[in-house]
């Protein structure tokens, strides 16, 4: 391979020294950048088509329902009671001094709820961050590189693949012990390989495409296009799955302390609350909030992460599991 | 070319089984707690010559690779260990909870193929008007929704609120079970030509299976409205139209016919989303199935059992989708040359 020229920077005197061929290069610069600015004319297109996703009164109102769960999440000591006092008012349907009504414990469903997304939020984030780390790396190197480790990289996912999400994720966390820890790990081991999966895709089809070939012609070392072709091409798909995942993480964390492989009690969580409400139907208000609380966060991702994939990557489906 | 095509598939799906055979071992191997202290007295743990004798005794004094050999022969004799719950051997509780799984999962999966096929179909040729927007807000809604808090409010409503439905449970309390020849309840009443049973034990199914089918039925509608969207694209599908077919006959002859090819695929990938939908569900319904044998399982941390269930799930799952692929390839010849 030869080295990336076009990425040396070329120190002035070096040029005064010998202005001819500094004059050479300079004109061959001049055409390829024209060829490289090319290259990026994809991503320049992308940019402007994000912003064009903010017609959509759906996104609109699903990004305005993600910011009051954040502003619920980072406000809610201030603006609720400590979720996990208890009181004598056990049982309370809502009223006025309980919004969604008491607990089995007399404590009260709002706070719990509004504390839940002090959970949900930053554990969704801290899943997709990890499981986008990982499988993006195993995915950049499966599809870069090719050959022998696209396969065991592959195979490897196909494995993690085998298991449907949510028994693996309970088997992990029943093996490692329930707490909120261990339920984030397990959720991590089953989300990476739905990235590398996507990630391989999108860098397989850019190693093909013509504008890699071009600047390779042009001298652009493999390490350079990884960097500036490869990466920044993929990155596209990689947001419009983290925004799915991140309602997907909020759903299978609820599920898994639902099953009770969650936060521990009395950690104020939604999938746990809807598991204490489940007992007895009469209350009703202890499991319906916290239901809806998941659902309303987990449609705003969907409907971001939908509209994001509508203008970035129309090819992939989601993988439906 | 078939041939070929079915052995490579096989052999893919034999390393693919291993693999999982390999990934429920290393997990037993991860578990903090190891059976030796759970077994043996705290005095006994002292004891080095016990500690060495009861290593010996079951292998544990031998290197991991050899451990795992163990472990893949007693699997491959159905020995899928013993669960601490239930003291039966992991096999044959599954044997026991598997049929009242499929009791629900079966109707919900043929009536989410049927239910997605026609409203994805509907979908697509409404694109981009009201029904259009309207199926696909509610795809939306039914994939955003946690399964055991729609199982939760369908019950609250039909069981509670209106008193028409079971409450759960396969069959009511006053009804003495069917003799069990197929495990289906609903068969073995019909079997035995108890027709009251049948249809109390009919009606336990159904808001379980509403429920699986809700949310199957989102998944396969999102994909169905794409793969028909494609194929209304295509220059066949216009030439049939501009020789005047009428639409009823475009949409039936051409349009899902070669639409309904990728349906096949996903209904693989759908039917496994059940099976892990079956877990949070049965919980609320009382249902004896394999998804509430697991979820007590793993709140009782039992390993043996967790780790049998996610076996059996994933090998059933990756049949499936050897089967999924092998019709595939016999419908789609250009599969095979690929």
């Amino acid at each position: 391979m030869t080295e990336p020229r076009m990425s040396e920077p070329r120190t002035p005197d070096l040029d005064a020294d010998r202005p001819e061929q500094a004059e050479a290069e300079q004109h061959t610069d001049a055409r390829a950048d024209r060829i490289l600015a090319r290259r990026r004319w994809p991503q320049r297109l992308r940019v402007a088509e994000i912003h064009s996703i903010w017609r959509q009164p759906a996104v609109i109102a699903a990004a305005a329902i993600l910011a009051v769960w954040v502003l619920l999440a980072l406000l809610a000591p201030v603006l609720t009671d400590d979720p996990i006092a208890q009181s004598p008012d056990l049982y309370q349907p809502p009223s006025a001094a309980h919004w969604f009504g008491t607990d089995e414990l007399g404590r009260d469903v709002f706070a719990r709820v509004v504390h839940g997304a002090r959970l949900s939020l930053p554990l969704a984030v801290v899943i997709v961050a990890f499981s986008l780390a990982i499988g993006g790396l195993v995915g950049l190197l499966a599809g870069y590189l090719g050959r022998a480790a696209d396969e065991i990289l592959m195979r490897l996912t196909d494995l993690v693949f085998a298991f449907p999400q949510i028994i693996l994720a309970m088997a992990v966390a029943a093996a490692f012990g329930p707490s909120t820890r261990n339920a984030v790990i397990a959720l991590i081991i089953v989300s990476w390989p739905i990235y590398a999966r996507v990630i391989r895709s999108a860098v397989l089809s850019i190693r093909t495409s013509d504008f890699l070939a071009s600047s390779r012609l042009l001298g652009v070392g493999p390490w350079q296009a990884l960097r500036k072709d490869v990466i920044p091409n993929s990155v596209g798909p990689a947001v419009v799955l983290a925004t799915l995942e991140l309602g997907n993480a909020v759903l299978m964390l609820a599920a898994l302390s639902f099953l009770g492989l969650g936060p521990r009690p009395p950690a104020a969580e939604w999938g746990a609350m809807i598991a204490a409400g489940s007992r007895d139907l009469s209350i009703w208000w202890v499991s319906v909030f916290p239901g809806l609380a998941i659902l309303t966060v987990v449609l705003a991702f969907n409907i971001v992460g939908d509209a994001l994939r509508d203008r970035l990557d129309p090819r992939t489906a989601r993988g439906v599991r | 070319m078939l041939l070929g095509f079915l052995l490579r598939r096989g052999v893919i799906t034999v390393v693919l089984l291993v693999g999982v055979t390999l990934v429920s071992f290393l997990l037993i191997q991860a578990v903090p707690g190891d059976t030796m202290s759970a077994t043996l007295s705290e005095q006994a743990l002292q004891d080095p010559e016990i500690v060495a004798a009861y290593r010996a005794r079951w292998g544990l004094d031998e290197p991991l690779y050899v451990q795992y050999l163990v472990y893949m022969r007693n699997v491959l004799q159905g020995d899928l260990g013993v669960s601490q719950q239930t003291g039966r051997p992991v096999l044959d509780d599954l044997l026991t909870y598997v049929p009242a799984t499929l009791e629900i999962a079966l109707p919900a999966m043929l009536l989410s193929l049927v239910l997605g096929v026609a409203i994805g179909l509907y979908a697509a040729v409404k694109h981009d008007r009201a029904g259009d927007h309207a199926v696909r807000a509610g795809t939306l809604i039914g994939l955003s929704t946690p399964p055991f808090w729609l199982a939760l409010v369908v019950l609250y409503v039909f069981f509670y609120l209106l008193g028409v439905s079971p409450s759960g449970g396969r069959l009511s309390t006053w009804i003495v079970p069917p003799e069990r020849v197929t495990g289906s309840v609903v068969i073995d009443s019909a079997l035995a030509g108890r027709w009251d049973a049948a249809w109390d034990a009919i009606q336990h199914t159904a808001l379980p299976v509403l429920v699986l089918t809700v949310l199957t039925v989102a998944m396969l509608v999102r994909f169905v409205r794409s793969a028909m969207l494609e194929v209304l694209d295509a220059d066949y599908v216009r030439a049939a139209r501009a020789k005047g077919l009428p639409t009823s006959r475009v949409l039936t002859a051409h349009v899902l016919r070669a639409g309904l090819v990728p349906v096949i695929t996903v209904s693989g990938l759908a039917f496994a989303s059940m099976l892990s939908g079956t877990v949070l569900v049965e919980q609320i319904f009382s249902w004896p199935g394999v998804g509430q044998y697991a979820f007590r399982s793993a709140s009782a941390l039992d390993v043996p059992a967790v780790l049998g269930v996610s076996l059996f799930v994933a090998v059933v799952y990756t049949v499936v989708n050897l089967l999924v692929d092998l019709a595939y390839g016999l419908i789609d010849p250009r599969i095979r040359l690929s």
